[in-house]
């Protein structure tokens, strides 16, 4: 876990340690030291929440540039659905495909195309008798990275197949080679076009795969301003979409889980709704459901920290551009088995569980340390508030048993402490009388 | 080994829409111990299920979880109405659960039979017009 890299990040001068984040990170990663934000790298699951809610912009998430991949001889652009939503008047996805194109990619594969492809094969899934259900979707990297964190009971929910993002990449090399035989492997990139951070931090440390075959993240808000500039220039385009309903749905909440054609799902976004399903899905609510559809950000996709436009706006356009779509526009081939899905279209490695919530490897130990933050917690106010640096009087106890916090940078036990000084002084100068 | 932990809730009765908030405070602290994963589940199953019920039916109470090596017992008390029929508020599909609550899905009359089935051992003591005390135990 220590050489995770993560995307999210604190430009230190920007911040003023004002506790915004802290209190309101989901998995309690972040404190305030030597006045300002530090990021528990164990902790964080790079959901954005931190960079959305900043009132110093002293948060921001690191991405890949364009740039760096000019040498390349042939480069894929995989746009996310959620970039069709960013653009005001637009009447076909046909524009942005061939706007890509414009902006020196030589390929262009849709992820909406690998996510109509996954939700056929999920629907076979679902099928299978020996299965957890609900079916928890894995497509949200935050929520597979916070069920590995906080939910050990749910790791077996989650839909074992690989996610759309690295079903367009693989399929796109591969089709890649095919048409141009005289290129090599190294020859070949294979971007994806980002509406959130959890998504460059999901290719650094892949779920499910060893290694991601996407090569880098761009992030949505940049390549926008390329593209609409080369949009502009685009009558007719020449250059068409080759998704449906179903993909372009992905975007937003809710689209997932429509395709299934299944009306026993629920779906829920933004992290602290999807913390309370969880919390009840594990508790043994919603066994009747077959799927889950969870999304850390407001909205879906759409609502992503890298993405240029409010989101219930993306989704509202996003469902006048799919009206006149078909269902789907792809399928897959036809077999016997009506819960088949191919190998490779599954996860190749378990997820892994890694409890960074246990106080201690040993179980004796860990109890110790609970008593001791019960008995610490009691000296607290219980006020929450804040100014130990710590998002809860809880927490706080917590890092004072692992060290990573002293109980005197509480105000009110620094009041009581002062107080007794200012007393002893007072007793002390009446017996000099 | 080490001393036994001890946890203490308020269930208030008059907030419906915190109900089952204790059980999740628990499970986030059962894991930080490391229990197991099954065992969590359980404790947490039985200790919703029975705070719900002092919610619905009991107008809140107190909620205590004793952690020791190997076993977790959860006490939840009320002054409530008591139960006049233990038995019968045993027997799966039996309730007395409000319609308001029924379209949230509760009313069941499963409650109970779950506490009993996730557990290893339920005792409930209860007096007619002074209250009820669930005492369970989840060995591991
Ligand atoms: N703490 C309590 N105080 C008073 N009566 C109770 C209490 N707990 C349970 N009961 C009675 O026992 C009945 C059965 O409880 P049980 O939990 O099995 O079902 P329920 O709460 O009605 O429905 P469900 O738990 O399935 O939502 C209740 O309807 C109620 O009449
Ligand atoms: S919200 Fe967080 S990162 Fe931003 S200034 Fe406040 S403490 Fe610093
Ligand atoms: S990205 Fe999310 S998990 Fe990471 S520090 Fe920010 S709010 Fe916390
Ligand atoms: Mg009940």
């Amino acid at each position: 876990m220590s050489n995770f890299k993560h995307s999210v990040f604190l430009l230190e001068d920007k911040c003023k340690g004002c506790t915004n984040c802290v209190k309101r990170c989901p998995t309690e990663a972040i404190r305030i030291q030597n006045g300002h934000s530090v990021i528990d790298e164990e902790r964080c699951i790079d959901c954005g929440e931190c960079i959305r809610l900043c009132p110093y912009k002293a948060k921001k998430a690191l991405y890949d540039k364009l740039d760096k991949y000019k040498d390349y001889k042939y480069k894929i652009a995989l746009p996310a659905p959620a970039l069709y939503g960013q653009f005001d008047h637009l009447e076909d996805v046909d524009y942005v495909i061939s706007g890509l194109y414009e902006c020196g990619f030589d390929y262009v594969f849709e992820v909406a195309k690998a996510a109509e492809i996954v939700s056929e094969y999920t629907r076979n899934y679902l099928k299978r008798p020996d299965i957890e259900k609900p079916v928890i979707s894995s497509a949200c990297p935050v929520i597979a990275r916070l069920i590995s964190k906080r939910f050990p009971y749910l790791c077996d929910n989650l839909l074992p197949m690989i996610p759309p993002i690295e079903l367009a990449a693989k399929l796109a090399k591969k089709e890649a080679m095919e048409k141009h035989p005289e290129l090599k492997e190294e020859d070949i990139c294979a971007l994806f076009i980002s509406p959130c951070p959890a998504k460059v931090s999901y290719v650094r440390n892949p779920i499910g795969v060893e290694k991601s075959s996407v090569d880098g993240v761009l992030s949505i808000s940049e390549i926008y301003f390329l593209l609409v500039n080369s949009m502009k220039n685009i009558v007719n385009p020449e250059h068409s979409a080759q998704t449906g309903l179903v993909g372009v749905s992905w975007a937003s909440s809710g689209g997932e889980a429509k395709a299934l054609f299944n009306d026993r799902y629920l779906s829920a976004d933004g992290i602290e709704n999807c913390i309370k399903v969880l919390d009840e899905v594990e508790n043994g609510n919603f066994s009747s459901l077959e799927f889950i559809e969870l999304n850390a950000c407001n909205g879906g996709c759409v609502g992503g920290a890298l993405t240029v436009e409010n989101p219930y706006i993306a989704k509202a356009r996003l469902q006048t551009l799919r009206r006149y779509l078909p269902v789907t526009q792809n399928h897959v081939p036809k077999n016997d088995d009506p819960t088949f899905v191919p190998t490779e279209h599954m996860w190749e490695k378990e997820l892994e569980y890694s409890p960074v919530m246990q106080l201690d490897a040993d179980m004796g130990e860990a109890m110790k340390k609970m008593a001791d933050i019960q008995a610490i917690y009691e000296m607290f106010p219980h006020l929450d508030c804040g100014a130990c640096g710590a998002p809860t009087c809880r927490a706080f106890a917590e890092d004072i048993v692992k060290h990573n916090g002293n109980a005197n940078d509480c105000i009110f036990i620094m009041r009581e402490k002062i107080r007794e000084l200012y007393k002893e002084k007072e007793n002390d100068s009446k017996s000099v009388d | 080994m080490s001393e036994p932990i001890k946890f203490h809730f308020d269930v208030d009765g008059d907030n419906f829409s915190s109900a089952g908030e204790a059980s999740v405070q628990v499970k986030r602290m059962l894991r930080q111990i490391g229990i197991p994963a099954d065992v969590i589940r359980r404790v947490s199953v039985a200790m919703y299920e029975g705070e719900i019920n002092m919610v619905i039916h009991a107008d809140g109470g107190n909620a205590d979880v004793v952690v020791e090596p190997g076993k977790i017992v959860i006490i939840l008390a009320d002054r409530g109405p008591g139960i006049a029929d233990i038995e019968l508020a045993m027997t799966e599909g039996y309730s007395t659960a409000p319609e308001n609550v029924r379209s949230l899905g509760f009313g069941a009359g499963m409650g109970l039979p779950n506490m009993k089935r996730y557990t290893d051992d339920m005792k409930i003591e209860s007096v007619v017009g002074q209250g009820t005390t669930v005492t369970m135990t989840v060995l591991f």
